[in-house]
């Protein structure tokens, strides 16, 4: 029965790719006193309202979506959720 | 017999560097240029395409992300890939990278910030459509504008298209070095741009049009337009034959002004 499902989409930089936005906030971290922070990695959180069958549909579809546009496997990886059952 | 050349111009909701391409080849060169809009699904006839710098779509998720999906851009696609002439300007690269119609990716600079200023670029090869007119090892000033323009790629990518002499513009400093400190960005090996296998689609962050008119104070971009205008003319003289990384057209009536306001700049 087709329903809509609240999916999460997490993308951040792919390992290896230099992240400045990450490294900046890491710096900042250390400014401001906190100790041992040793890696900062930002990304990005993209929820869709997704209308599928079931979950593993909403995920299979937001996957498609995400190797076609939302993320860029380049310098991207991506993890996709269903946020509620 | 046609003569000369006709550059279309995407446009993009977003794009603003169009009229500086425009300038470029009607004032710069004498030549024709139409823009074509976004929507369209029309080449018109062009004998190149450019992809002009900007912001399409805002930047919206990554630069040149949503713009790779424009209705155009499936024409543009299909001329590149059949060996079509296409330049991609700062958010233009942005957009071939997006499309796989070349290698890599641009991602934020290296200090986070926006970048607008002129950069020393060297030619590395001048065996290109789009770098005919200039001479290897030239040195050239050319503005770059942009947030995201540090070229990354898998060290195997890089080595291949170094190995097969597909760095066209590298950044250096004044004495032609390539150093970390004339790197304005971070890219990679300090590649400001790249040619695909083929040697047809050629994308870089820099701004030759800005740099190709005299009254601009410099014209050391004009020389990729030059260059543009000699491969078209060569393929009118052998169809068919669009790889043009031979050796430059033997005395076409250009020559003579060709080179004027291009080569080395101190």
């Amino acid at each position: 029965m087709s329903r809509v499902w609240s999916v999460d989409v997490r993308v951040t930089p792919r390992e290896g790719i230099l992240d400045p936005a990450g490294e900046t906030i890491r710096r900042a971290l250390g400014n401001l006193g906190y100790e041992g922070v040793h890696s900062v990695r930002a990304g990005r959180l993209i929820r869709l309202e997704v209308e599928a069958d079931g979950p593993e549909a909403a995920v299979a579809s937001t996957e498609k979506m995400c190797e076609q546009l939302i993320a860029n496997p380049i310098i991207e990886d991506y993890v996709v959720r269903v946020r509620e059952g | 017999m046609e003569v000369g050349m006709k550059v279309g111009i995407v446009r993009f909701p977003g794009s603003n560097c169009d009229a500086d391409v425009y300038r470029a080849v009607t004032d710069g060169l004498g030549e024709r240029a139409t823009y074509l809009w976004h929507k369209s699904t029309d080449l018109e006839g062009v004998d190149v395409v450019v992809l002009p710098g900007g912001f399409s779509y805002g930047d919206y998720l990554r630069a040149g992300a949503i713009a790779r999906f424009s209705p155009i851009m499936g024409e543009v696609i299909d001329f590149a890939r059949a060996g079509g002439l296409t330049l991609g300007i700062c958010n233009g690269f942005q957009v071939l990278c997006e499309a796989h119609l070349l290698p890599g990716a641009l991602v934020r600079n290296r200090n986070l910030r926006f970048r607008c200023h002129d950069v020393g670029l060297r030619v590395e090869n001048a065996g290109t459509p789009f770098t005919s007119a200039y001479g290897e090892g030239d040195l050239l000033h050319i503005p770059i504008a942009h947030g995201e323009g540090q070229f990354v790629a898998e060290a195997s990518t890089l080595d291949e298209i170094e190995a097969e002499n597909r760095v066209v513009f590298r950044y250096v400093d004044r004495r032609g070095q390539a150093t970390d400190a004339a790197n304005p960005n971070g890219s990679a090996r300090n590649i400001a741009g790249i040619v695909n296998a083929e040697g047809n689609i050629l994308g870089l962050m820099p701004h030759p049009e800005r740099h190709s008119l005299s009254v601009l104070g410099n014209t050391d971009g004009l020389a990729v337009f030059q260059s543009l205008l000699a491969a078209v003319s060569r393929g009118r003289d052998h169809p068919g034959d669009r790889r043009t990384d031979a050796a430059p057209p033997e005395a076409p009536e250009f020559a003579a002004g060709a080179v004027a306001g291009a080569g080395v700049s101190s």
